[in-house]
């Protein structure tokens, strides 16, 4: 009993690390999520933390001190001395701070403390990085310029147009081979099993020279259909794999029946197991899918810069090179890219560890 | 369907495979020229795509069969598996299993591929100091950042047993492993920004100067420390993953025992050491070799945080410089294969316990 209450009083203490680390895990995304909404000038002019209410010194006064006053001694402002230094730092008087505004011109700020929170939030960022369309952009100087639009919406497409077929192919392909391991006896069986085991953890990049090679050469590169074979070969092992366990862990005597039944192997496999499936191919599906959708290497080599066919993970590390201080359009584009794993991750929670769990052999 | 039962072999059987392969081919080839050359709106291609990835690949599969179950049943039995298993078969074949076995023939070769230079590649990326940069930091990575997503991993598992609001915790450490590497990179490239003068926008920067501290260029200057900044983003990103894994573990310590040591007046701490990592070992195991496996691996954050400049580069960034910026084939595939005899142990265990596990 005594042990219990012990460890209720630590409780608090467990809350608040716990606390911690998830405030420091949070705060790179929400310093992204914030910067995205903000006008491209004010993020590279104050940090994105200062959107919250804050209190800052803010100028309510100037002080003009006389020309004859020797900067280097000891200076007097309203009947009390400073040194430079002090007034370079700024310094306390009355409870406001004394500083200088400009020192070249000898006027020194009088400042008070008061709470300021930048609202300025907008959904330009958001505009600009989505059309290819030409818009103007406000300096940070006040001045303005012409920028040619990212044009993500079409990579957003580019993307879909590849992470869904290169799920769905190999989702079933995979199944139709792991139903004949599982369930069907043949020579070989065993042996071509134990290379798809092999290829789990196998590094892709021992098949891209080759690969791309012979790509070359079918006029596959910068295509659909080459990346979509390229993912699905890529993917197949593991969702092989996966669904290996699932349909092997099945009843027997649920086959047995269906064979009584006069049902061919065929009709059993789409009639009986994909259906009982379902959780196990959305568990994989999704993987699969957000393997492809985040995937960047495996785009990078096959299609190449085809500004038409790029994808969102290379339209992102391109204007990280190019264009690496814009942080208005790095901000918003990589947001736009996390919302398809955000969303998929919040909705379908469930699913996704599970299949990320099954997932995780694979590198 | 099933009428020919007579046995013995069936020329008109045959002949009706041979008709479906042919048309099979046909199509699909026809629909492959068609993806390759088409040049319609990604999302019309993108429909088109799904609908000829599941009909299509479902025909495939529909047309064998039936074409199959026109043998004699004792033949149709022997060939139906092939018909089940050929599609997956032949995809990793021409895509995987080849690959790897020219990519090691590639190996041999010098940059070009027509001179055969023997081990010459092999030791040349030892010797070769950029190369050596990179296996180094590689070794760094997979050392640092492994032990780093394990211990938090582990960590965290353990405070969120213990508190009161476990999933939304798990929730938000988990969440960065749904974002790409690319994303994750933008995200840690903000906080690790630096610009000259006084208003810092980077947050690790701001909090330095507030603590009076100099402001840095994190990742590129303070070489080889910059290495450490970038492996900060994959333990951000997979202790989450080590974290549910625990966690799932931590539960199936029986209740019991934890209960008998704190009687016997056992502290958490030694309860932690002496109970808890005992019996969750080899789920650590597992964690650590997955781990260590995709770190092997690592590219998308070198590339977009650095491209692999400041001395950061990793194997897998030097293999794709090797590859596509000189052209060395012989370079970038012994590279590739290096990678490959470094997941080798991880391959063979996976092999043991399948066996182990009664898999056949």
């Amino acid at each position: 009993m005594a042990g219990k209450k012990k460890r209720r009083s630590k409780k608090w203490i467990v809350n608040i690390v716990l606390g911690i680390i998830c405030f420091v895990w949070l705060l790179p995304t929400l310093g992204l999520l914030i910067s995205s909404f903000r006008p491209a000038a004010d993020i590279l002019e104050t940090g994105w933390w200062k959107v919250f209410p804050h209190q800052e010194w803010k100028t309510k006064d100037t002080i003009q001190l006389s020309k004859d006053v020797d900067l280097r001694g000891p200076i007097e402002v309203n009947g009390q001395t400073y040194t430079d230094d002090q007034l370079k730092s700024g310094v306390m008087q009355d409870g406001k701070r004394l500083t200088w505004e400009n020192r070249r011109a000898r006027e020194i700020s009088v400042q008070d403390q008061g709470w300021v929170g930048s609202s300025k939030l907008t959904l330009d960022n958001y505009k600009n990085v989505i059309t290819g369309k030409e818009y103007t952009i406000k300096n940070a100087d006040g001045s303005e310029s012409k920028e040619k639009g990212t044009g993500l919406s079409q990579a957003f497409w580019n993307t879909l147009t590849i992470a869904v077929p290169a799920t769905v192919i190999p989702v079933l392909i995979a199944s139709f081979a792991a139903y004949a391991f599982a369930w069907l006896r043949f020579p070989g069986r065993k042996t071509l099993f134990v290379v798809i085991i092999a290829m789990l953890v196998i590094p892709i990049q021992v098949a891209l020279i080759p690969v791309l090679k012979d790509y070359t050469s079918l006029g596959l590169n910068g295509s659909y259909l080459g990346i979509w074979l390229a993912h699905t070969a890529f993917g197949l092992p593991l969702v092989t794999y996966f669904m290996y366990n699932f349909i092997s862990q099945l009843p027997k005597d649920l086959f047995e029946s269906a064979f009584m039944d006069g049902a061919t192997h065929f009709t059993i496999f789409s009639r009986l197991i994909l259906p009982l499936s379902v959780p196990a191919l959305a568990s994989i599906g999704i993987f699969q899918f957000l393997w492809v959708w985040n995937d960047y290497l495996v785009s990078l080599i096959f299609i190449g810069n085809q500004p038409e066919v790029q994808v969102m993970s290379m339209k992102i590390a391109d204007l990280v090179g190019s264009r690496g201080n814009d942080w208005h359009l790095l901000t918003s584009a990589a947001f736009i890219s996390m919302l398809m794993p955000l969303a998929i991750f919040f909705l379908l929670q469930k699913y996704f560890v599970r299949g990320l769990m099954g997932g995780s052999v694979k590198g | 369907m099933n009428t020919q039962t007579k046995p013995g072999f069936s020329i008109k059987a045959l002949l009706i495979f041979l008709g479906v392969l042919i048309a099979n081919i046909a199509v699909n080839g026809v629909i492959f020229v068609f993806f390759r050359d088409s040049s319609l709106n990604p999302l019309l291609t993108a429909v088109l795509a799904v609908l000829w990835g599941v009909l299509g690949v479902y025909l495939i599969y529909y047309t064998f069969t039936w074409a199959v179950e026109k043998f004699p049943d004792r033949i149709s039995r022997r060939v139906l598996p092939y018909v089940f298993i050929g599609p997956a078969v032949l995809v990793l074949g021409w895509l995987l299993v080849l690959p790897a076995l020219r990519t090691l023939y590639l190996s041999f070769f010098n940059a070009s591929s027509d001179k055969f230079v023997g081990l010459g590649n092999y030791i040349a990326i030892f010797s070769d100091r950029l190369l050596a940069t990179a296996l180094r930091n590689n070794l760094l990575w997979v050392f640092v950042g492994t032990l780093a997503c394990v211990a938090f991993g582990l960590l965290i598992a353990i405070l969120a047993d213990r508190s009161s609001y476990e999933r939304i915790a798990k929730s938000i450490i988990f969440m960065p492993m749904a974002i790409s590497f690319v994303a994750a990179g933008v995200i840690w490239k903000f906080v690790y920004y630096y610009q000259p003068g006084d208003e810092q926008i980077g947050l690790l920067n701001a909090i330095v100067m507030a603590l009076g501290g100099e402001p840095q260029a994190w990742v590129s200057m303070l070489q080889p420390w910059n290495n450490f900044f970038l492996i900060i983003i994959l333990i951000w990103m997979q202790t989450g993953f080590a974290m549910v894994i625990f966690s799932a573990a931590i539960k199936g310590v029986p209740d019991d025992i934890l209960e008998a040591s704190r009687v016997d007046g056992a502290g958490e701490i030694r309860i932690f050491f002496r109970i808890i990592i005992p019996f969750i070992s080899t789920t650590i195991l597992t964690v650590t070799t997955t781990i260590i496996v995709f770190t092997l691996k690592i590219f998308d954050v070198v590339m977009v945080m650095t491209g692999g400049q400041y001395g950061t580069e990793v194997v897998a960034t030097q293999f794709y410089r090797q590859f596509f910026m000189y052209r060395n084939f012989g370079y970038g595939s012994t590279l590739a294969i290096v990678l490959l005899i470094a997941v080798l142990p991880v391959i063979i265990i996976n092999l043991r316990q399948f066996r182990k596990q009664g898999g056949f």
